[in-house]
């Protein structure tokens, strides 16, 4: 078997030989090396780990406990970590430009138009994709009480999925863009991907198949229907061809309002199934766990859960109100999220109900109050989301900064939140620590960054709908009111309170950076625990 | 499968039963669906039906179901337009129509319709070169002086905004080039030096340039179109040289860099995106900025 993946590896380095030598434009080139570099690793990899990889899979379980792939959930772990915080720097620095535009430095690789899908496909893909593989990997072992399948499988998901996000992030810089929104990696990038996430999608049957629980958890529905719905968004987006062989450039299969439609209906989903689908995934898992208390109700899981992924598939047009799309189909994305309204909340109320019977937690522990608080903004985003695509409401709020609050309030509270939860929890088991380094900086991790969002989203709430009542004003002789640039201007101030709220965003994710590396190294800080000092006050007014 | 399945369990603190699965250590309440989330889920679905029911919804074989109330974005989009148009009802036809400034001026009516017309126009399509202010910029006169370099009579300004300026779209487009003079070798490096020299006295109207060696460089090249007197040219677009306002700077370094490479400031033809009251509006809204004559 390790001989067949070694000459894969080695294939690999012959086919981005050939790429880099025959490119006919510069991004290829660069690209075709960074193949040929990485299948090199790859091939003294699998020669280095060979016989440890195969001892570890085959060792026998200890007690009863099966012997768990813990490696690849500490390098996970790491990966995520890293993603996180390059993902929120760079958003950080796009903020920064749109309220300083001097920051653009004039310079192609480093102005808002390329580090925008940088920013995006950082925090979406490489933390958030990061994040799902490595917790449904945590996930799917625990709750089938099986090792992961596959011996160089799961490893070939995770390293080929970081190469992936390398290949985006350096193609975006240098201009390597096929100008999809959330889908701007070219053609040969998709491909590298598909192979990647086809390989994750087997990974994840397999080990359920060879599963010893009579049933499957309902995280693992998540996990599934975010694995295969994902690939089929990606397959039909990406469809294209290209320009040459043995370029970057490529045209899309689809063009004018089908292409508009095809785009909205891949990144609505991406929406639905990658940030909700598979974080409610996480959330089925690390909030009861975390609570040490049972899932609320597993008849709203089943109904809300297909409700859920009936449903979402159809809401992508509500992005695309008021332009040359039919009315039909405008209609059709308007009333399909509204109907989505209560099967997204059925997760928020199992997530919050779950609680019941271990509420006093929240006080003592850091981690259940971000997982808490995350299901909390998960409510908030998917009632506003609603609301939003309503046509009335959307002729006010469509292209403003009220759109961009509301995917931050669901990016950084939810899916932010959830991930930085799992990822808390997840440290010391890889690790296979007694606790965390420390909950104390968890919970100033907790309030530096609730406090970021705050100020993020209700900037984006006061200058989108600023924004969209400047654009619409009228004068009584049916004259616009303010020019576009006035309406820039007026929102300058509102830029920077984001920019603000942003960095405290990244100053809270480098806390949680610093407390996983300590619990790593296996450190424990010297501090009082949790609640303490509110003992007494409790005390006194008892 | 094992018999655990069916066997189910108790939560004793919320005193509900559970549905006896476990998976790392995590069980399952058998708590019945909330009523009102249950009921709001049917609620948003019954809503929904009745919105198919009224507006176009389903696609068809040859068509869409086109809904009850017979709407269509297009038709809403006309009669918002339509009252748009009403609320300047007659004031379009008599400002087209009306020929003299001071026919606009005298009817208070006209002249508010053109004042705001032409700011809003202005600040859409204008205020990305010339600025929010009208006060210009580098290589984009300011509007609001009386300086002009293609004439400040309504008739004018309204040429100019309808065929712009060298943008080859426009056959009437004005269309002046001066040249490029050390470039094209037509003056040595000394003779660009000294005729800067000249311009820069000129600029300050102490009475000094003549006495200076550019003048001679500045009556055999320049004259025939910036004028005896460097007052400039109207009909060839050439800015007056005998005041302090430029172009495209006033230091030296700037007026030996025009004299010798030359400038091409372009405008495109606003006649060919805009209507032509918007243009008319724009002409009244630009006069009025202070410089008109």
């Amino acid at each position: 078997m390790s001989g067949l993946i070694l000459a894969s590896a080695g294939a690999t380095a012959v086919l981005g030989l050939i790429a880099a030598s025959r490119a006919v434009d510069p991004g290829f080139e660069m690209h075709g090396w960074m193949l040929f570099a990485a299948a090199v690793v790859a091939v003294f990899a699998i020669i280095r780990f060979r016989d440890s990889v195969i001892v570890d899979a085959r060792a026998p379980e200890v007690g009863g406990v099966p012997n768990y792939n813990n490696a690849i959930i500490r390098v996970g772990v790491i990966a995520s970590t890293f993603w996180g915080v390059v993902g929120f720097l760079v958003g950080l620095t796009i903020a920064l430009q749109l309220a300083y535009p001097a920051l653009n430095f004039d310079l192609p690789w480093t102005n808002f138009g390329r580090l925008r899908p940088l920013h995006t496909s950082a925090v979406i893909f490489a933390f958030g994709g990061t994040v799902l593989i490595t917790t449904s990997f945590h996930v799917v072992q625990r709750t089938c009480r099986a090792r992961l399948a596959g011996l160089w499988a799961p490893w070939f998901v995770l390293w080929g999925y970081q190469l992936f996000i390398v290949l985006a992030a350096t193609g975006y810089v240098f201009g390597v863009t096929q100008s999809k929104e959330y889908a701007e990696p070219e053609w040969y990038i998709d491909l590298w991907l598909t192979i990647v996430w086809v390989t994750y999608l087997l990974v994840f049957l397999f080990t359920l198949a060879k599963r010893r629980e009579p049933h499957i958890y309902v995280a693992n529905w998540f996990f599934l229907a975010f694995i295969a719905t994902v690939a089929m968004l990606h397959l039909v987006n990406n469809l294209s061809v290209p320009a040459n062989i043995y370029g970057s450039k490529s045209y899309s299969l689809f063009a004018g309002v089908q292409d508009a439609l095809t785009e909205w209906w891949y990144a609505h989903n991406a929406v639905g199934f990658f940030l909700t689908a598979g974080f409610l995934g996480i959330m089925y898992y690390f909030v009861p766990k975390q609570a040490d208390r049972p899932i609320y109700s597993y008849r709203l899981s089943i109904i809300h859960f297909w409700s859920l992924i009936f449903i979402y598939i159809w809401a992508g047009p509500h992005h695309l109100h008021y332009t040359a799309l039919p009315d039909w189909a405008q209609t059709l994305g308007m009333t399909f999220s509204i109907m989505l309204w209560m099967p997204s909340w059925g997760g928020m109320i199992n997530g919050l109900m779950t609680l019941r019977g271990a509420w006093d937690k929240l006080r003592t522990d850091p981690i259940l109050r971000m997982l808490v608080i995350s299901v909390a903004f998960y409510g908030m985003s998917t009632f506003e989301g609603p609301l939003m695509s309503i046509k009335a409401v959307n002729a006010l709020s469509h292209y403003t900064d009220w759109t961009i609050g509301h995917v931050h309030s669901g990016a950084l509270g939810w899916v932010g939140f959830v991930s930085f939860g799992a990822l808390y929890f997840l440290a010391p088991v890889a690790w296979g620590r007694k606790q965390l380094y420390s909950l104390r900086l968890v919970s100033l991790h907790f309030w530096v960054a609730t406090l970021g969002i705050v100020l993020y989203i209700s900037a984006m709430w006061v200058s989108g709908i600023l924004q969209g009542l400047m654009w619409r004003a009228y004068d009584k002789l049916g004259f616009l009111e303010y020019s576009f640039a006035e309406t820039v201007a007026a929102m300058h101030p509102f830029y920077i309170i984001r920019a603000g709220g942003g960095a405290l965003y990244v100053f809270g994710a480098l806390i949680m950076a610093y407390n996983i590396w300590m619990t790593a190294l296996g450190r424990v800080r010297n501090e009082k625990p949790m609640g303490i000092e509110a003992a007494p006050a409790l005390r006194a007014a008892i | 499968m094992s018999q655990q399945s069916s066997q189910r369990g108790f939560d004793d603190v919320t005193k509900t039963e559970t549905t006896g699965h476990e998976w790392d250590g995590i069980r399952e309440l058998d708590t019945p669906l909330p009523r009102w989330w249950l009921w709001i889920f049917y609620a948003c679905i019954v809503w929904s039906i009745g919105y198919w029911i009224a507006m176009p919804a389903w696609p068809t074989l040859n068509g869409y179901t086109k809904g009850i109330l017979g709407y269509s974005s297009r038709a809403s989009v006309a009669e918002d337009v339509n009252e748009a148009r009403a609320a300047q009802s007659g004031l379009r036809e008599k400002f087209l129509a009306a020929s003299s400034l001071s026919e606009i001026r005298n009817d208070a009516n006209l002249l508010e319709f053109a004042l705001a017309g032409g700011r809003s126009a202005y600040s859409v399509n204008c205020a990305t070169c010339h600025g929010s202010g009208a006060a210009g910029a580098v290589g984009y006169p300011n509007l609001n002086d009386d300086e002009w370099l293609w004439g400040g009579t309504l008739e004018q300004i309204a040429f100019t905004i309808r065929h712009g300026a060298r943008n080859d779209l426009d056959e009437q487009a004005h269309n002046s080039q001066m040249p490029a003079f050390l470039k094209d070798g037509l003056l040595t490096r000394v003779q660009v030096n000294n005729v800067a020299d000249y311009v820069l006295a000129l600029s300050r109207r102490d009475g000094s340039a003549g006495s200076l060696p550019g003048a001679v460089v500045f009556r055999e090249n320049c004259v025939v179109c910036h004028g005896d007197n460097g007052q400039g040219l109207i009909e060839q677009g050439s800015p007056a040289l005998n005041n302090d306002i430029w172009l495209y700077g006033g230091d030296r370094d700037a007026i030996l860099r025009t004299i010798s490479e030359s400038r091409r400031g372009v405008m495109p033809a606003w006649g060919r995106i805009l209507d032509e009251v918007t243009v008319k509006q724009l002409a009244v809204y630009i006069h009025s900025l202070g410089g008109g004559k």
